[in-house]
Order: structure tokens, then sequence, then C-alpha cells
């Protein structure tokens, strides 16, 4: 098919293999932190681990926003869908995802009207098609998806729907790297950067951690030989010395990102003096909320909620997986208590959640990767 | 219960086996085939049903009376059976246009006489306004299973190889888009066939047929899963050789999903010894509905139990069962 085989050619993959053989100093792993879930997801699904020297490490960062959500606020969405008034607008992703009490798909099976849709521009036309009704939509990710809940909310005001509101859960992607590279012991090398949040913030946001902690950036595109290619870029910048913010996704990614999209945000959303995220604890200034003028769509300011804090599972390690520190085999609970049907933590939940990706497709040990049975 | 026990993954298997085979298991129950074999007589036959509740009921390629006769049609075929006579229950919704019922009986008339069976019994209930969306259909079947015929994971040995008999996930995208909830605009139709012929063709190569399996619910991916677990053998896929159509790969794409765990409803996924495998090959593809057959993968003897990829791209994954309906991904 086109635009996508052109990605995915195995003949050129070989090539950009043979060329990372050739950059790494055999013995002397390097650590690359990929940070979205999309990135670990297509390592994953097309064996990218198979192709590179066991010295290359890819360490899978927090960019899944499914797997980000903590559970208290999974609690909140429960108890916003179970309202009889409401209609609970969501993407897919989150159904599954655990909360302190059970998840969403399962409230679902209880009688809530929960509605899986594709866009907030979806959940407004429900909205539009339910006029008695509360249609709430679950804003998830990071600015990524943001914008288009920016515009929803621009639409909803323009054309006057009340019923519609946004439970807002976005989340910025420069404060947890920071909180990544700040935690003690991380031994990280260099980053892969996420490509779709870049082509709304733009590349600039990458640009302390070349400044400030050292370590080559690459803006990288999602498909297996993009990953091959970022691997390339980051191995001669480390090579020769170098450490800035590369671009590989130049086909869509500008320095000054998508400012279209930024001023939507910026109408709509503010940050939050802090939020919670699941694993990694509270990070300030880290995730966005509804300026007060739109207070009338704000799910937050117009309902009851529990808000309640929900202790991580003791055994869970999602957070330790997030930062890098182990990898999803090495959780105490991977594969046992924790799988795919019965996740424990959300990295186990979302099909980009390090975990998932890794049990779903990845359990093929690579030689000196030891999993245990 | 959730919408995921009724996907045809692991959900469904676990529901089953946990349930079901705890309350109702029998030695006939208990393979937990596509049918059921039973000896009457001195004759062997197959008895299976399955229930249809599609929605819409009318799809491009087809529609749920067509659907309910190629489904349990296939289950006999895969069994190594010749299909005789099937029943037809029908739950009707109060206010179901009586215009339309015709058009979906005849539909499972014209599909009936295509697989040379008979409708023989049938049942009508009529249920309340709201419930049943508009039509749902049981149909149940029995088929002749010839005598020395055995198929199963334990026959299974490695170096098998595995034969695809056309296009993945056609039936499943086709219905999925036909929703009309995704905005997408793509021009692709239902396989819904009867694969018996298919079938019946492969079965004259004898012995060398070990496995026969109509990839529906949970997809390719879910078929060949139970079959590495039941033959504690690895089953390993060639990406490359997997036949779709680029509809299907370009709307699977889009909403992140896997064309090896979407729905068929007229293909044939066989195991069949390496000897046998070309000829075998050449049978599907020489009948109208295996035109796109092909031979994806082989029977590996480890790692037992696990269905692998090998990625176009020159990597390797594995390919597990479905776990729940599949959700699309967000960004």
């Amino acid at each position: 098919m086109r635009y996508v085989d052109e990605f995915r050619d195995g003949e050129l993959a070989q090539k950009l293999a043979r060329e990372i053989e050739t950059l790494v100093e055999p013995g002397r792993e390097v650590k690359i932190m990929e940070v979205c879930g999309g990135h670990t997801h297509a390592i994953y699904k097309h064996g990218v681990e198979h192709l590179v020297p066991t010295e290359v490490d890819f360490v899978h960062g927090p960019g899944c926003p499914v797997c980000v959500i903590p559970m208290g606020r999974v609690d909140d969405a429960i108890a916003l869908a179970e309202r009889p008034d409401v209609v609970f607008a969501t993407f897919g992703d989150m159904m599954r995802v655990p909360g302190g009490r059970g998840s969403l798909l399962e409230a679902k099976a209880r009688d809530a009207d929960v509605r899986m849709v594709y866009s907030p521009l979806d959940a407004l036309e429900l909205a539009r098609q339910n006029p008695d009704r509360e249609v709430v939509f679950f804003a998830i990710g990071f600015e990524t998806t943001a914008p288009a809940t920016a515009l929803t909310l621009l639409r909803a005001r323009a054309e006057g729907v009340r019923n519609f509101s946004a439970f807002c859960n976005h989340v910025t992607i420069g404060p947890p790297l920071r909180a990544i590279l700040d935690s003690p012991g991380l031994r990280l090398d260099a980053f892969i950067a996420p490509g779709h949040v870049s082509t709304v913030i733009g590349t600039r946001p990458y640009e302390f951690i070349v400044d400030e902690y050292d370590k080559p950036v690459v803006v990288t595109a999602f498909e297996p030989l993009d990953i091959l290619q970022a691997v390339v870029m980051l191995l001669r910048q480390l090579r020769e010395g170098r450490c800035e913010v590369e671009n590989q996704y130049t086909r869509v990614v500008r320095r000054d990102g998508n400012p279209r999209a930024l001023e939507a945000l910026e109408e709509t959303m503010e940050l939050r003096d802090t939020f919670e995220w699941r694993g990694l604890g509270w990070i300030g200034h880290s995730a966005l909320k509804l300026r007060p003028e739109f207070a009338d769509w704000d799910a937050e300011a117009r309902f009851e909620l529990p808000g309640d804090r929900v202790e991580d599972p003791k055994a869970c390690q999602c957070g330790e997986v997030l930062i890098g520190a182990i990898k999803p085999w090495e959780c105490r609970v991977f594969g046992t208590a924790c799988t795919p049907e019965r996740p424990i933590g959300t990295c186990m939940v979302s099909s980009e959640g390090a975990c998932a990706a890794y049990y779903n497709y990845g359990r093929l040990a690579r030689p000196r990767d030891t999993v245990p049975a | 219960m959730t919408l995921a026990h009724g996907s045809g993954g692991k959900a469904t298997r676990a529901l089953v086996e946990s349930l079901f085979l705890e309350e109702l298991g029998n030695p006939l129950l208990e393979p937990l085939g596509d049918s059921a074999l039973l000896e009457l007589n001195g004759s062997r036959v197959a008895f299976t049903t399955d229930s249809y509740v599609v929605k819409p009921i009318v799809f491009p390629g087809g529609d749920i009376g067509e659907l309910a006769v190629n489904g349990t049609v296939n289950d006999l075929a895969v069994s190594g059976a010749k299909p005789v006579a099937l029943s037809a229950g029908f739950l009707v919704e109060e206010g179901f246009e009586i215009a339309e019922l015709r058009r979906l009986a005849a539909s499972m008339a014209r599909a009936a006489k295509a697989a040379g069976v008979a409708v023989a019994t049938g049942d009508t209930k009529v249920v309340e306004r709201g419930k049943a969306d508009g039509l749902y259909v049981n149909t149940a079947g029995i088929g002749l299973v010839p005598t020395g015929l055995e198929l199963g994971g334990e026959r299974v040995r490695p170096g098998d190889r595995v034969l695809l008999s056309g296009t993945l996930g056609d039936h499943g995208m086709a219905v999925m888009i036909a929703r009309g909830e995704l905005a997408l605009e793509v021009e692709l139709e239902s396989d819904t066939a009867p694969v018996h012929e298919l079938a019946a063709s492969l079965l004259e190569l004898g012995d060398a047929v070990r496995w026969l399996r109509d990839p529906t619910r949970g997809g390719l991916a879910t078929a060949l899963n139970e079959l590495a677990e039941d033959a504690r053998l690895a089953v390993a896929l060639e990406e490359a050789a997997l036949p779709l159509r680029p509809e299907v790969v370009g709307a699977c794409e889009i909403l992140g999903i896997d064309p090896l765990y979407v729905a068929n409803e007229g293909k044939l996924v066989a195991v069949v010894a390496p000897e046998a495998s070309e000829e075998a090959l050449e049978r599907l593809r020489g009948h109208e509905l295996g035109a796109d057959a092909a031979i994806v993968g082989e029977i590996r003897a480890d790692p037992e139990g696990l269905v692998l990829l090998d990625t176009a791209f020159g990597g390797s994954r594995i390919v597990d069962m479905l776990v729940g309906d599949p959700l699309p991904r967000i960004c």
C-alpha cells in the first residue's frame, strides 16, 4: 500500500541495520529511550529489536497517554459515566484501564451509558443528537490529541451546544521527560522524541534535553524504517561528539510546530499547578485544564466528582517501567498476575503500553535478554 | 458478562472452559471442535450450531440470512463433513418488516441451494420492541463424515505447511465500515461464502491434510493460537505471504486494528504435509473462492504453543490470541 510499504522495506532495513553495526562499539551498550508508546508499539510489532545489535538497548518511555492516567481519575470518569443523565464518550483504549473501582468497560456492562468515539467531534455530535442528555467527553492524551479537544470546545461554544463538556486529562510531554532525567541512578544515552506530539509543539521543547542534560535527541516518525534511521542519527551524534535536537520526521514536523493548533490550545486551556502521573507521581505544570471562560463546558466544574487519590497497586512496577528503570518482564507481576486480560498496571492495557507491547509481540527473547518462564 | 466474552478470543475460551465445560462437560463436547462428532448406527455425523447477531443485518456482500447458512455449512465442512441439513431459528423483534424477513429467507434459500443443504426444520419467536435488534438467527447443522477421516491438532507435525484460501479480514472490516460510525469511505464486501467445496477438494489428498478451520471471530490469529496450544507446537507465519486487500490494509492501518484478528466468513485455513502443499495450493487456486490462496507459514517444533510472525520488515514477533474486542488506538 502506498505511503505505508515504502516505510517498511525489508531491504532498506537491512542496509540501515548494517550501518548501525558499524556505528556501535562492540560491548558498549547504548541506551536509547523511545519516549512515545507509538514507537514502542512499532518496535515490537515489526520486530525492530531483532534487527539491531544487542548493544542498542531500547528503553520504553512514558509517552503512552492511556498508561499515565492515575487510577483516581479513572474512578472519577466512572462516577461521571454512572450518572443517569450522562452519556460518557471515550476513546476505545481507555475502556479497559482499571481504576480503583474497575474499568469503564465493566461500568458499561453494569448499565452505564459509555460510548466509544474516534474523535471529540463525534462526542459533540452525540450531544447534538441527545439534547436531553449530558454528553461528557473523556479528554486524554498529550499535545497530540489536545488540539482536537480545543477545537471541539471552540465549536461547542460557537454553536451554543450546552449539553457537552470535557473531562480534561490532557498532559504535556516536557515535564515528565525532565522528571525522568532528574531521577537518580538513571542511565540514558539518547532520546527518540515523539513524532506526532512534535507536529503540534515543534522541536524547540526538547532543546533543554540537549542544553541542560547533554543528551542527543532525534524527533522521529512511527514507521519501522524511521526508527532505524533515528538510531543511525543518534549513534552518529554520539560518535561525532555532537549533541543536538535533530528532526528525522521532516515530512511533517517543523521547529515551531503548528501555530494554529497551539493557538486553539492557548485559547481554551491552561497549565494545572500539578497533576498526578501513574507511576511517576505528582509533576508540576505537567497537565492542562480548561480556562475559566470554558467552565460551562468543563465537566470538573459542572459535576461533583469523587476526586479521590488511589494508590497504585503495591505489586505493580509500572512506575519503574515508565522511567525505563526496569524492563517489562522484570516487573514482579508481568505475565503472571498482570496480563492484557487482567491488567494490574496501565502499561499492560493499551497496545502502546510497554508491557502490553512486549507481552503481545515481543516475548521472543533476544540472545542476551533473560526472560523468566 | 462483558462484550469481550463474545469476541471469540481469550475471554470466550475462558468462559467456555470454566463455565460451560464444567456444567455441561461430556466426551462429545470436550474436544471443543467446530462440530461435535457422533457415531450413529455406524455413520459418523458432525453436528454444530451457531447464532448470528450481525449489525447491520444487511451489509455489502451479504446479509444475516446468507451468513447464517454459510457459517454453519463452514463449521461442518472444516470438520471434514459433507453438509446435509440445517435448522433455522428466528428471533424477531416486534415491528420488523415482513417483506424484509421474506428477503432474508430467500437469501438463506439461495445460500442453502448453493451449499447443497436443506433447511429441514425451523422455529420462530417474536420478542417485544427494543429487544433482539431487529433479527437474530440461529442455525444448527448436521453432515456426514467419511469413514477413516481424521483431522485435528494432534495430527499436525513440524514442517507441515499452513495454507490460507484467500484474503484476510474482508468480512469484519466490511461490517465495521457498513455501520457508518467511522466516516471511512471504502468499497469493501464481506467474503461470506460456503467453503465446503474447497474443503472437499483438499480432503481428496487424504492423510496429508492434518487440520482445517474457518477463521471467523478472532480471525486467523485466534484459530492458529488454538492450534498451537492443542498441538503443542509453534506456528510461524510469513507476513509478506499473507493475502490482503489494500482496502483492508488501509482501513486497519487507520483504525489501528490488526487484520490477523479480523473475522472472515468464507475462508479456510489448512495445515497440510509439506510434500502435498503445492498440490493443495493448486487445488485451492483452481476454485473461484480460492483464487488468492497462499502458503502463509509452517509448523515448527518450538516455541511450543506460540504463533510467530516473521515481519516483512525482517524482524519477528509473536501473535497472541485476541484479548477482548480490538480497540482502536487514539493517536
